[in-house]
C-alpha cells in the first residue's frame, strides 16, 4: 500500500505518473513529494511506488 | 539619523530584534517592485509601505473593476476605473511620506522586464496569471534577481522564494500551465489572498534586512479548509531551462 495526502491507496508497481493520472492530477500545476522528497518532472514516468511508499502531491494555483 | 515622526513610526520595529535601527536603515534603503496590484499585490503594498522600505515599485496595466472590492483592499470606490498601479500608489503617498513609489502602468513584457527589475533590490510577483509568473521568473533567474512567488485562488494559495542557486519555478512545474483556473472561474476568498501576500510581504522584508530563514528550495503551500500549511522541500533541476546549467 502506498500512502497519497494520508490516504491508501493500492498502488505499489505502478509509477508515479500512472498514480497522479489515475487521481485526476493535473500535470502541469502539480508538486510530488515522494517520501519527503521532491521529485522533478522528468522522474514521475521513471519511478515505481512501493510498499510503504508515502506521496504527497500539492497543486498550484495561479491568481493573484 | 531618524526623524521624530520616524522614531514613532517605527518604534515596534526598533524593538525587535530581528529588525532594530539598523534594520529600520536598510528597510529605508532598499527598493522593491511589486508586480501586480491585485490582491496579492494590495497586502503586499500595503505592508512593504508600512514596514518603511524606501522605494516601492508598482506594476499594473489593468484598472480598478468592482468585482475587485472583495479582495483588492488597497483601491476604493473612488478609483473605478483608474490603473491599479496609480491607484495603490495613492494610497501608499498618503500612508507614509518616507516611501517614494514608481507608478508603473505598462505591461511587462519579454522587452522590458529585464530593464524594470534592474532597479530593485528585490521582486514580489503578485500576478494572477502563470504566463506573467514565468515571465518573471525567467526575468529574475537571468539577472541574478532574488523575488518571491505567490498564487491564490479559491481558498488555496501557495509561496516560494527563488534566489541565485535556489530552485525556480520552471524547475518544479517545468512551464506554464495552460489549464489553470482564474479568480474568476473557481473564484477567490479575500482573506485567504491576505495570508499569502502577507508572507510573501514578510519574506521580502526579511530578505532585505537579512534575518529569518526566506523559503528557498522549499515551497509552502496553505489550504484554509483545513488550515493547514504544507512545506514541499524542493531541489534545483539541473537540466532547468531558466537556470540549469
Amino acid at each position: 500500500m502506498v500512502k497519497v495526502n494520508g490516504e491508501m491507496f493500492d498502488a505499489a508497481g505502478k509509477s508515479v505518473k500512472e498514480l497522479i493520472e489515475n487521481k485526476g492530477y493535473s500535470l502541469s500545476r502539480i508538486a510530488v513529494e515522494l517520501n519527503g522528497e521532491i521529485l522533478l518532472k522528468s522522474e514521475y514516468d521513471t519511478t515505481v511506488l512501493a510498499d510503504g511508499d508515502s506521496v504527497e502531491v500539492v497543486s498550484f494555483v495561479g491568481g493573484g | 539619523m531618524f526623524s521624530e515622526n520616524q522614531s514613532k513610526r517605527y518604534s515596534r520595529h526598533f524593538i525587535l530584534p530581528e529588525i532594530g535601527i539598523f534594520g529600520q536603515e536598510k528597510l529605508l534603503k532598499s527598493s522593491v517592485l511589486v508586480i501586480g496590484a491585485g490582491g496579492l499585490g494590495s497586502i503586499v503594498i500595503m505592508y512593504l509601505a508600512a514596514a518603511g522600505v524606501g522605494k516601492i515599485g508598482i506594476a499594473d496595466c489593468d484598472e480598478v473593476e468592482p468585482s475587485n472590492f472583495n479582495r483588492q483592499i488597497i483601491h476604493s470606490p473612488l478609483s473605478l476605473g483608474v490603473n491599479k498601479a496609480l491607484s495603490a500608489s495613492e494610497w501608499v503617498t498618503k500612508f507614509n511620506p518616507d516611501v517614494s513609489v514608481d507608478t508603473i502602468k505598462e505591461r511587462l513584457t519579454a522587452q522590458n522586464i529585464a530593464s524594470t527589475i534592474a532597479n530593485y533590490d528585490f521582486i514580489v510577483d503578485c500576478t494572477d496569471n502563470f504566463e506573467t509568473k514565468f515571465l518573471i521568473n525567467d526575468a529574475c533567474v537571468a539577472a541574478q534577481k532574488p523575488f518571491c512567488h505567490g498564487g491564490a485562488a479559491g481558498l488555496d494559495g501557495q509561496v516560494m522564494t527563488v534566489a541565485k542557486g535556489s530552485a525556480c519555478l520552471r524547475c518544479v512545474l517545468g512551464s506554464a500551465p495552460l489549464d489553470a483556473p482564474t479568480c474568476a472561474e473557481l473564484g477567490v476568498l479575500g482573506s485567504v489572498v491576505g495570508v499569502i501576500g502577507s508572507i510573501q510581504a514578510t519574506e521580502a522584508i526579511e530578505y532585505l534586512v537579512g534575518k529569518g530563514e526566506p523559503l528557498l528550495n522549499k515551497l509552502l503551500v496553505f489550504d484554509a479548509r483545513t488550515m493547514k500549511f504544507q512545506t514541499i522541500k524542493l531541489k534545483p533541476d539541473p537540466n532547468c531551462s531558466a537556470c540549469g546549467r
